[in-house]
């Protein structure tokens, strides 16, 4: 028996638009376990944002149920907030607080004793490397550092769940790893992490658990191991001048190939073996005179997943 | 109490964001001692007139400059508020077990605080100039200016908690004060007043908040109108504070 931190069931949000009723989120199961990294991938306007609103008691579903340790979100929603923390994706940092009044406050708002909220505000401003900046407003403060401490004050309290909207977004390099670092630090603490991205490498590399949503709906969880696996054998991807539509319905019918798509450019086909399928793709397409501008054969990547279930690219789509 | 807990949490937080910006404070008293030195000469030579309120001209305009530094003290602050919640920290707090009616008391009395250190300033600058005080008078009228506060800013946060948008609140804001302004008789003595333009500005609660803070500071405390403004003045306090708090905890559950 899995032991579950975050359990949804048919998840919806409906709001009103101009055009009418839109459903943000459609349908959403998920299942988190304890101790463990959640990642919850998908393009900008999937949904991801929304479903963390709820599970975070700021937005109630239209239907559905969340627990969250065993609490219902709706019901519970008190209960709910102290046992959780929340970074949303904008920080919630006053620019002109210093690093240290903030965690502080943060602590005095969970109920701590000022004394207890100023030790604990230097442990994490110690653990997250922002001691010589914690006496400083927070505008003074680089990206990377402003997210940090966005994440210390969301741990003040020692929650055992802690949530992250798009962690690592507009991170340079460096800061991203380094956010890396901090969330798996975290897990390792026995923190249960849920976090929202659109970075595939982010899913693959940092998250232990996944779920893919697109368009309000979960379109594939697992581990990225796992995820991966489902897209079975090798992909190639052929670069076209010409019509890609063309050549990707003329590799699907061939016995070898599984199934073959075009998007963005490139006609990505999935076939069993890529060693012995390339140079019958090649001569396949040599032979209708659409000789390829560029051939490539990889192993399946998140994204392949992502284009399996919805047709599109999550590289294009998450720009 | 929680809310006790956490009213003061968020007034001690915002007070010292204010006072780490003094051109703010610096800001709001100018304004009053504009009106006082190129305004309040002209009263001199109407104070004359027939209908004009007795104590003389400082004496009408000072109680009337105070309730105006409490008027805007009060109805802009939601600005403030639309630029916190922008950064996010409305909504990291709401993810805390914090009071929702804290979030706006305590930032009410921290506006309470500011407008009354910048009416105390003008009291003292007027002195010389010829205002004549009461020290009861003086302290019951700023108790009266507080509750000018708290009827006001409530309304102003919940308003920006629910437009959450400056450009809509800044003509909505504006379309409420002007007419609470003009009709309170803070520029010009409303016994000047034509009988409609007097019986519509007595539906204004600040033109009883005024009438009533004129009479402290001539230490007419038996006038009818001190009574009517202090009860007139917490009833309201008592409306809004429900009203933004019902709408405060309505908007962020």
């Amino acid at each position: 028996m899995r032991d579950l931190v975050l359990e949804t069931r048919d998840l919806r949000r409906t709001f009103k638009a101009k055009t009418g009723a839109v459903e943000a989120v459609a349908g959403v199961d998920l299942a988190v376990e304890t101790g463990t990294i959640f990642g919850f991938l998908g393009p900008n306007g999937a949904g991801k944002t929304t479903t963390l609103r709820i599970l975070t008691t700021l937005l109630p579903p239209s239907s559905g149920t969340a627990t969250v340790m065993g609490l219902d979100v709706g019901t519970d929603a008190p209960a709910v907030r102290r046992r959780i923390g929340y970074v949303a994706q904008s920080g919630g940092s006053d620019p002109r607080m210093s690093g240290r009044g903030e965690l502080v406050m943060q602590g005095r708002l969970f109920g701590m004793p000022g004394r207890d909220a100023h030790r604990r505000a230097t442990e994490l401003l110690e653990a997250l490397d922002l001691a010589d900046a914690g006496d400083r407003p927070v505008s003074t403060y680089s990206g990377g550092m402003r997210r940090r401490l966005d994440v210390g004050i969301g741990m003040v309290h020692r929650p055992g769940l802690l949530f992250l909207d798009e962690p690592t977004t507009g991170l340079d390099p460096q800061a991203r790893a380094r956010m890396w670092d901090e969330v798996r630090r975290l897990r390792d603490g026995g923190t249960t992490v849920f976090l929202t991205t659109h970075y595939l490498e982010e899913a693959d590399a940092l998250c232990d658990l996944l779920a893919i949503i697109d368009h309000g709906r979960i379109v594939a969880s697992g581990t990225a191991a796992e995820l991966k696996k489902a897209v079975a054998g090798d992909v190639v991807t052929i670069g076209v001048t010409g019509s890609g539509e063309l050549v990707a319905q003329l590799l699907a019918a061939q016995p070898f190939v599984r199934e073959a798509g075009f998007a963005d450019g490139v006609v990505r086909c999935y076939v069993d073996d890529g060693e012995s399928s390339l140079p019958a793709v090649l001569r396949l397409l040599d032979g209708q005179g659409l000789a390829p501008q560029s051939l490539a054969l990889h192993r399946p990547s998140l994204d392949d997943v992502f284009l399996r279930q919805t047709g599109r690219s999550l590289r294009d789509t998450a720009a | 109490m929680r809310i006790f807990h956490d009213t003061w949490l968020v007034f001690r937080r915002s007070l010292g964001l204010t006072v780490r910006q003094p051109a703010w404070l610096i800001a709001g008293v100018m304004q009053p001692f504009v009106y006082l030195l190129l305004f309040g000469p002209l009263l001199n030579s109407l104070s004359s007139m027939p209908g004009f309120p007795p104590g003389g001209a400082f004496n009408v305009f000072v109680p009337g400059l105070l309730v105006m530094t409490a008027l805007f003290g009060s109805t802009f602050v939601g600005f403030g508020f639309i630029s916190e919640m922008r950064d996010g920290v409305v909504e990291r707090m709401r993810v805390t077990p914090m009071s929702r009616t804290a979030a706006v008391l305590g930032r009410t009395l921290r506006d309470v605080v500011v407008f009354m250190v910048q009416g105390l300033i003008l009291v003292v600058v007027a002195i010389p100039l010829g205002l004549r005080i009461d020290p009861v008078g003086v302290v019951v009228a700023f108790a009266l200016l507080a509750l000018i506060g708290l009827v006001l800013g409530p309304v102003s946060y919940a308003m920006a908690l629910v437009i959450g948008s400056e450009d809509a609140l800044a003509p909505l804001t504006q379309a409420i004060a002007l007419p609470l302004l003009l009709l309170s008789g803070v520029m010009l003595p409303m016994s000047l007043a034509p009988d409609w333009l007097r019986t519509v500005a007595s539906l204004n609660p600040l033109y009883h908040a005024t009438l009533a803070i004129r009479a402290l500071f001539n230490a007419q405390f038996s006038d009818p109108d001190v009574m009517v403004g202090i009860g007139v003045m917490a009833v309201c306090a008592v409306l809004s504070s429900w009203v933004a708090s019902r709408t405060v905890n309505r908007a962020t559950a």
